[in-house]
């Protein structure tokens, strides 16, 4: 171990990086199980909803299926969020020291929610054979709205980081002042939110969508799997257009409030109007290549006119410029071009339901289908890198440095290495847990019996 | 009492709610982990733990995230000063969490048996590495070894007498707690064998903690005088109640005393412990060198984590006591 003191600046770079990866890699982990819980139980519940109004077993089933599922994933998911908590204070505790009065209570306010959503969630699961069919759907209820405002406290924290405001320093750049609500309801909580939450009911549409197509592909055509793509997919599909016009709202507020970032995911070098749209390419520091330029297009999406006026990275000071080349152009780009073949897709779906009353059969549309919920994952993905890599240098947007932010803690290489190694076990062993459910629920024709987390002892016991 | 008194008041709340319910979580896991390897003998007291643990589990683990966050949010300098000397043992209480949730989610719907012994061991073992760190960072901070600005000693701020003990301690008091509930969950249950099968182990945990206790009572002695001498003053009315709570607990579960009267006076021998270390450390929340008042968030945001602890208090208690009556009522309905 060398000591912080011998070598400042490489320990801390050094430190700087093993942080910031470690903290992308377990937030990255997380996100995908966030938006299981913030939207499959409303997935669950128009299961659950269709099977006790029209008597539809085959959604009864599914909805049962679902919530142990969601049981599983949700577990996982509390103990990765877990960790993102103890990682505030193991990575960034400077960032805490300073504004913690300010943006912590909105993570105060998410502990409700997921207090609350964790214990329907147990009362929803236990409540399949013990409570009365509708007063079970109605215990499943709170966890659609706890899973939204979960989902609305955090990412208002992390707009207030894009978008800080609400709070008075003093001259040792010490919070003196907060006002808590200027906090929560910053300028970029308006398009956050409703962003990370269209996410989240995309993710969940087309990853459960995915696994049904990848069943019917395999020759598993059955009422069953047939509804188990019709429910979710309907979701994903609505939120998608949806979705496209939030984020191009999201684009113009970036592009007024954080110039350097939307800079780095259009790759504009050079301040000015009539600034062209490029689709596809590659990002260099002379401007995109190898793409389709529509001219004056940038300019006009951002302000309604040819002639806006859009920042270039060359007005931005050296040292808070992000990395445009390599990270926030390609990744802005994979979001966007993702979210517009998911809409193509739902038109696709549309225009056969219109003809026909019914999904499309073929195989190419169950290809499509089953390759969607990756995708929408690798956009959200994505959607994260722009957010964050897009506000670096800044861990708060003007106010402090994401290096002013690390700890001094010696071995975050090695921890970030156990995590990954953790990690790699944690999914696939959930992984591993969930297709092996889904096996003996084939096998068995009902899901009953299979045991999950939170649930009572199923009548058949497995092993000891 | 300053807002910022209130404000460390609701964390210790907090510390109260997890050490009582995810406390007796752990301990749950510590008696798996002790049930013997011979599959069949361990296989009863297992499932009595398992019935009383699956609804519950996540929602005593929300308390630990509570605490957390309200320390971060009312004190921010307190929590960098904790977590930027202490992250050894709160790194390994974290590794705990990870693999304990891991065995926990995955034990039940898992295939085969080596893989459930694998979900099993993992759980019971995290269940007894996790209280232990967290013991010791609780005893390194009563221990005076974390400082203000933090960024203090790595490794010889908590691998001390104390902070080790207060460790041993938490698994003890845990063990001992969850024991207590599992006699009247086995009572519950009808299972007779199972019950006094836990009474056993509730009297020798308790004793088990009762030793650590007195012995860490000499350790806060000669390494932290300020908390001893405040513990031995100020806040000894209630060492005495959670001394007399521990000793009317071994006399009522020897004496097969109703569930009613015994589980009040398990949690009495708890709660009297975190709240005499609470006005023992009284002004300081690191003893010496930080007070809550220096530590404290400006007054807005103390507001509002009062309006959240409200919230809490009018959605999360109700929902919660709905979920252990309806876990509880699961009981009857199974065997």
């Amino acid at each position: 171990m060398f000591s912080v003191d011998a070598l400042p600046l490489a320990a801390s770079a050094s430190n700087l990086l093993a942080a910031r990866e470690q903290m992308a890699f377990t937030l990255g982990f997380h996100i995908v199980l966030s938006c299981l819980g913030v939207a499959l139980p409303a997935t669950i519940l128009v299961a659950n909803y269709l099977g006790l109004k029209k008597g539809d077993r085959d959604a009864m089933e599914l909805a049962r299926r679902w919530s142990k599922a969601m049981a599983v994933t949700f577990a996982v998911g509390a103990v990765t969020g877990t960790v993102l908590s103890f990682e505030f204070g193991l990575l960034w505790p400077e960032f805490v020291d300073r504004f913690g009065s300010v943006f912590g209570i909105a993570f105060a306010i998410e502990g409700i929610f997921f207090f609350v959503e964790a214990i329907f969630l147990a009362i929803y699961i236990y409540g399949w054979k013990r409570l009365s069919p509708w007063a079970h759907f109605w215990s499943g209820v709170p966890m659609v709205i706890t899973g939204i405002g979960g989902a609305f406290s955090v990412v208002a924290a992390n707009s207030w980081m894009n978008q800080p405001q609400g709070f008075v320093l003093d001259a040792a750049g010490n919070v003196t002042k907060v006002e808590p609500w200027k906090v929560l309801f910053n300028p970029a909580t308006g398009y956050e939110v409703p962003h990370m939450i269209l996410a989240a009911y995309m993710v969940v549409g087309f990853l459960v969508a995915s696994i049904y197509a990848v069943g019917m592909l395999k020759g598993r055509r059955d009422r069953l799997h047939r509804l188990g793509l019709l429910i979710p997919l309907t979701i994903g599909l609505i939120a998608t257009p949806i979705q496209l016009f939030v984020g191009d709202t999201a684009a113009r507020e970036v592009a007024d409030h954080q110039p350097a970032k939307f800079a780095g995911m259009e790759c504009i070098q050079k301040s000015g109007g009539h600034q062209t749209e490029y689709v596809g390419g590659i990002c260099t520091d002379d401007g995109v290549k190898f793409a389709i330029p529509i001219p004056d297009l940038d300019s006009f999406l951002v302000g309604f006119s040819a002639d806006t006026h859009v920042v270039g990275l060359e007005d931005i000071p050296v040292d808070e410029r992000p990395p445009a080349n390599t990270l926030l152009n390609p990744t802005s780009d994979t979001m966007v071009g993702i979210g517009s073949a998911l809409l193509l897709l739902g038109i696709w779906v549309g225009w056969v339901w219109w003809k026909k009353r019914d999904i499309p059969q073929t195989k190419w549309f169950l290809r499509a289908v089953s390759v969607s919920g990756a995708g929408a994952i690798l956009a959200l993905w994505c959607g994260w890198i722009v957010t964050e890599v897009g506000r670096q240098p800044w861990i708060v947007q003007g106010y402090m440095r994401t290096e002013e932010a690390v700890t001094e803690a010696d071995g975050i290489w090695f921890t970030f290495g156990v995590v990954l190694i953790l990690y790699a076990a944690l999914g696939t062993a959930a992984v591993l847990v969930l297709r092996g459910m889904s096996r003996r629920w084939r096998e068995a024709g009902s899901s009953e019996d299979v045991e999950s987390p939170y649930g009572p002892a199923g009548t058949k016991r497995v092993g000891a | 009492m300053s807002k910022a008194d209130v404000a460390a008041a609701i964390l210790w709340v907090g510390a109260t709610f997890y050490a009582l319910f995810g406390g007796a979580d752990f301990g749950g896991g510590l008696w798996d982990l002790v049930a013997g390897w011979d599959e069949r003998k361990g296989e009863r007291p297992r499932a009595v733990i398992r019935r009383s643990l699956t609804p519950v589990w996540e929602a005593n683990h929300v308390w630990l995230i509570f605490i957390l966050v309200v320390l971060w949010t009312a004190f921010p300098p307190a929590f960098k000063a904790i977590f930027s000397t202490l992250y050894v043992p709160i790194s390994l209480a974290a590794l705990g969490i990870v693999l304990r949730g891991a065995g926990f989610a995955f034990g039940k719907s898992i295939e085969g048996l080596r893989e459930r012994r694998l979900a099993g061991a993992t759980f019971a073992l995290s269940s007894v590495l996790t209280p232990f760190f967290m013991g010791t960072v609780v005893g390194a901070i009563a221990a005076g070894h974390v400082p203000a600005d933090g960024n203090g000693e790595a490794f010889s701020s908590w691998i001390q007498p104390l902070p080790l003990l207060v460790g041993g301690m938490f698994v003890a008091a845990g063990a001992y707690l969850s024991a207590v509930f599992l006699v009247g969950d086995a009572r519950r249950a009808g299972e007779a064998d199972m019950e006094s099968y836990f009474r056993l182990r509730a009297l020798l945990a308790a004793v088990v903690a009762g030793v650590f206790a007195a012995v860490g009572l000499l350790a806060l002695h000669s390494e932290a005088r300020y908390v001893f001498d405040r513990l031995t003053d100020q806040a000894l009315p209630l060492v005495i109640l959670s001394t007399l709570c521990g000793i009317g607990l071994l006399l009522a579960v020897r004496r097969h005393a109703p569930t009613w009267m015994v589980r009040p006076l398990a949690a009495g021998a708890v709660v009297g412990v975190i709240w005499g270390w609470a006005v023992a450390q009284f002004p300081y929340l690191l003893p010496t060198s930080l007070r809550i008042d220096q530590a404290a968030a400006p007054d807005a945001t103390l507001n509002m984590v009062f309006g959240v602890f409200g919230v809490a208090l009018i959605v999360v208690i109700p929902s919660l006591a709905l979920l252990y009556t309806l876990s509880q009522r699961e009981m009857l309905e199974h065997d």
